[in-house]
């Protein structure tokens, strides 16, 4: 008996038996690297939270983070501290919640030069084709930026990606986050608009006007429910 | 539709005459998306070349069994599921590189370029023949790949590889990156311009 080829039944054989096969390799190799994966994805947080604070690891990440980063712990919009593991925070499901009911996780690093505390914020948004997200460290008196990192996923290479560039996140270094007690985050503005009375600023990246934006609101929906833990810091 | 030539022009036919980039004018679309800079760019070509040699390879081993009326799909799963396995390898072994790609890995899966060699090519060929064209026409898009992303990064940004490549000097002098080499229409521009040096060093290519 010869095998018709073009028959249905052919077909439709062929197809589940291609589906398995294409699905049992894929399901395989997404559970065989996981483990690596995962390490990766958690050595590349660490890496992002400590760029913050302008650290640059050699080698093992993992080992730098721990000794650095001398506590992590979860508040509430009050600054009251909260049960959890701050590492673990999904910072891109709680910036949708009420800003009363999100968990802002906080990453006390020390500085070896100096022994000073910084305090390390996250911050995630949206950009023109995906998320873009990032990390904001504040001095010891809760008011000026220390230093900056933005990362994306899909920025276009040139233009809005420009954001993780230092060139970009260094602009933040030194600038204030309040104006006479008042929470006034940092815009990212386009040459040439004027931010609202006390509001510091930085320059958008030409070309990437919608990423610069996103990053601009990221800043003030990401920092806000933090304005009552800065405060106590200022004390 | 099919085409049959011998293992050496299978391999260095795409490099210039049949080059699936400049000649056939295939997956200008990613040519537009990954050459804003040199290093996705670079990436890109070798991923490509991957993905299509080795997906040359599978359908030219089913080539006898795939249903005509499905070989399309057929196609299509083997290229997303390489792509898939690639993007994996990737983000396991060379996580920061994966971080860059991001999405233009994925894309990949679109490249007409790759249905293009697996319908006119491996469909109709032997293994070894369609993994020498896979790997071919790969470094053909890839070459052009990495002209077009080293004149757009140098002039759009004075950058090669992120290394500064334009002294300060030239800025303090007055010269300015071109801020239009960095938005997509430029990569057109720059493709078409290759075009036409290459046609006219190649008068079989040349129309009437």
């Amino acid at each position: 008996m010869t095998l018709n080829k073009q028959s249905n039944i052919y077909t439709v054989i062929y197809i589940v038996v291609m589906v398995v096969v294409v699905g049992t390799a894929l399901a395989l190799t997404a559970m065989t690297l996981k483990p690596i994966q995962s390490r990766n994805v958690s050595a590349d947080k660490m890496k992002q939270i400590l760029a913050s604070v302008h650290v640059t690891p050699e080698k093992d990440v993992i080992a730098d983070f721990n000794s650095l980063i001398v506590e992590q712990y979860i508040i509430d919009s009050n600054g009251n501290k909260v049960e959890g593991n701050a590492f673990d925070v999904d910072v891109a499901s709680q910036v949708k919640l009420d800003e009363t009911e999100r968990q802002l996780p906080v990453f006390v690093c020390q500085l070896p030069e100096d022994g000073s505390l910084k305090y390390i914020l996250p911050m995630y948004g949206a950009g023109l084709w995906g998320p873009i997200w990032g990390y904001v460290a504040v001095n010891g008196d809760g008011k000026t930026i220390y230093g900056a990192y933005f990362a994306h996923q899909g920025e276009t290479p040139g233009l809005g990606a420009e954001i993780e560039k230092p060139a970009f996140s260094d602009q933040f270094n030194g600038k204030s986050l309040f104006s006479d007690d008042r929470f006034v985050p940092v815009a990212v503005l386009k040459k040439g608009l004027k931010p609202s009375e006390g509001q510091e600023y930085v320059d958008a990246i030409s070309g990437g006007t919608i990423t610069s934006t996103g990053v601009s609101n990221m800043i003030a929906n990401s920092l806000s429910p933090y304005q009552q833990f800065l405060k106590t810091l200022n004390d | 539709m099919a085409e049959k030539i011998n293992n050496r022009s299978a391999l260095l036919n795409p490099f210039s005459k049949e080059n699936p980039v400049i000649v056939q004018i295939l997956g200008i679309c990613s040519v537009l998306a990954v050459t804003a800079k040199l290093e996705p760019a670079i990436v890109m070509g070798i991923s490509v070349t991957a993905v299509l040699a080795f997906s040359n390879v599978i359908i030219s081993l089913l080539r006898n069994t795939i249903p005509t009326n499905i070989r399309i799909i057929v196609q299509l799963v083997v290229v997303a599921g390489l792509v898939v396995i690639v993007d994996q390898l990737l983000k396991a072994f060379a996580y920061d590189a994966s971080k860059q790609l991001s999405v233009f890995i994925g894309l990949i899966i679109t490249n007409c370029i790759l249905m293009g060699r697996l319908e006119a090519f491996a469909m109709a060929n032997k293994p070894w023949p369609s993994f020498l064209d896979g790997v071919g026409n790969g470094i053909g898009y890839g070459i052009i790949l990495v002209i077009v992303g080293f004149i757009r990064e140098l002039f759009g940004s004075g950058t090669l590889l992120g290394y500064q490549v334009i002294p300060q000097a030239a800025y303090e002098a007055g010269y300015v990156n071109n801020g239009l080499m960095i938005l997509p229409p430029m990569a057109l521009i720059v493709v078409a311009c290759i075009i036409w040096v290459h046609r006219s060093g190649n008068k079989e290519l040349q129309e009437n």
